[in-house]
This record gives structure tokens, sequence and C-alpha cells, in this order.
């Protein structure tokens, strides 16, 4: 585990996350850019991301989908604000349709993303700023499936 | 899915609620201890309507109640619903836990892959 932090700010509905990694800025920067590794890690466990495009540009734009355990989908979208490689990022991240456009009915939500390497090690600070909370119970719904399945995994071990 | 029975409009209101910097500033005058409106408006630059209308706005979204006590109205903060918003906040934090853990098991697969 190196989560290091993790400050939710109920009053600005924000969450900071603050991870360190055993592996220089470059490595950490290649996770995001390389959309082959960033859909090993993006999705969780039981939902792995696809991505389909990924313009890792100021105002390009990436489309991803994510299987969940019985073969629904559902997708999501970025949008690329600000690269300052391999320092830092800013995008926005939403929901798809059905027919994988942009869902305009959805809030989306702004990540920031900054690197800093020391001694070897890079630490991550990962700020989401959430616009409404139906966004959040979507993110939330996959990823509180996963909770229950490694709940049930764990029971498993046990028996 | 219900979320610690949330629904949509009521997270819209308590959303847009808690979007205003002068609404978090009452939110956090108000938090521990009751205050009047009329002393909630002395601590601002704004208006005295317009400390009223924030505070409407905070307790549409149940972030607050009101309570009359004589000629004064006195305005409290609902810990009960930054309590939900927290747990929903705290829910999210596991998302990014298992990302974390995904992330590190990518770089051990370099550190394998470096060493055979």
């Amino acid at each position: 585990m190196t989560v290091i932090s993790s400050n939710p700010d109920r009053e600005t509905l924000t969450m900071t996350i603050v991870c360190e990694f055993d592996a220089g800025l470059e490595r950490i920067w290649k996770l995001w850019e390389d959309p082959r590794q960033l859909e090993k890690w993006w999705g969780p466990p039981t939902w792995p991301a696809t991505f389909e495009r990924h313009d890792f540009e100021v105002g390009g734009e990436s489309s991803y989908y994510m299987t969940g355990p019985e073969g629904e989908r559902a997708g999501g979208w970025w949008r690329m604000t600000a690269i300052e490689e391999p320092s830092r990022l800013e995008f926005e991240d939403g929901f798809s349709d059905e027919n994988g456009q942009p869902s305009a009915e959805m809030p989306t939500m702004r990540m920031t993303a900054t690197f800093d390497e020391a001694d070897g090690k890079t630490r991550m600070t990962v700020i989401t700023r959430f616009a409404a909370l139906d966004h959040l119970e979507q993110v939330l719904e996959m990823g509180m499936e996963e909770g229950m399945k490694s709940a049930l995994s764990q029971i498993d071990a046990l028996l | 899915m219900v979320v610690d029975e949330i629904d949509d409009s009521e997270a819209d209101l308590l959303f847009h609620a808690l979007s205003d910097r002068t609404r978090r500033d009452i939110m956090g005058k108000v938090g521990d201890r009751e205050q009047s409106i009329s002393s909630l408006a002395r601590q601002y630059t704004v208006s005295f309507a317009a400390i009223q209308k924030h505070v409407a706005v905070l307790e549409r979204a149940s972030l607050v109640t009101k309570r009359v006590k004589g000629r004064e109205k006195l305005v409290c903060g609902n810990v009960e619903t930054l309590r939900r918003a927290s747990l929903l906040l705290a829910r999210y934090e596991r998302i990014w836990s298992h990302r974390d853990d995904a992330i590190t098991r990518i770089l051990n697969e370099d550190d394998e892959r470096t060493e055979s």
C-alpha cells in the first residue's frame, strides 16, 4: 500500500490523494501517457478499462469503456486541458452514452495530477473536483460492486 | 442504487449549495454553534438580504436548520448532511487505493522483467 495520504474535503467537494511509487518521474508519466498501460490500472479490478482513443495533447480527447463482470459496459471520456511533461497534467473526466458519445446530462469531474521525484521515488498527487453527486454515485456504483466481490472472496479464503 | 438515501435532486441542491465560497464560509461559522442571521450578516461585507439568501440555499440543501427565537432567526449547521457527503468521498477514495495497487503491480512487473 503506497497511498500516503488522502484528504476528502466535504465542504469544497474535492478529494486529494497522495501516493508514492518506487520509480522515477518518467516511468510514472508513461502510466498516464501510454493507453496500454493506462488501461491496466484505471478501471477497478473487476471493471477493466479499454482505451479506444487517447490523444495525449492539450485539447486532445480520450474515450474508453470499462467492462463489468457480467459483460456490461460503462463508457467514459477525458479531455486534456494541460500537459506539462513530466510533472503535471489536467483533464476533464466524464461519462459517455451507449454510442460512445460524451453524455451531456452527466456532469464532469476535473482532475489534476502532479508528480514530484525525490530520492528515486515519485510522489503523485491527484486532486478530483466534483461538480455533482450523481456523477460520484456512478463511479461509486462500480467501485462498490468491486468492494463486495473482494469482501466475498476474503470470506471464501477463510472457509 | 441509493447511497445513504441521497437522491439526485437532493444531491444537486447539496452540491450547488457548497459550490459558493460565502456559503462554505457560513457553514464553517454555524457548524458548531447557532448564530442569528443578523450576527452572520455583520461578519460579511455583503447585505443582510444577500446573507439571508445564502442561508435559504443552505437550508434547502438541508445543510443548516433555522429556528425562530423571539425576533431573531437562528441558524445551525446540520452535521448529518455533511457527514453523508464525507461518506461518499471516502468511498471514492477506495477506488484510488485500487488504482494505486494496480500501479504498484505494474511497476513490480517492470522490475521482474529487468531482473530476468
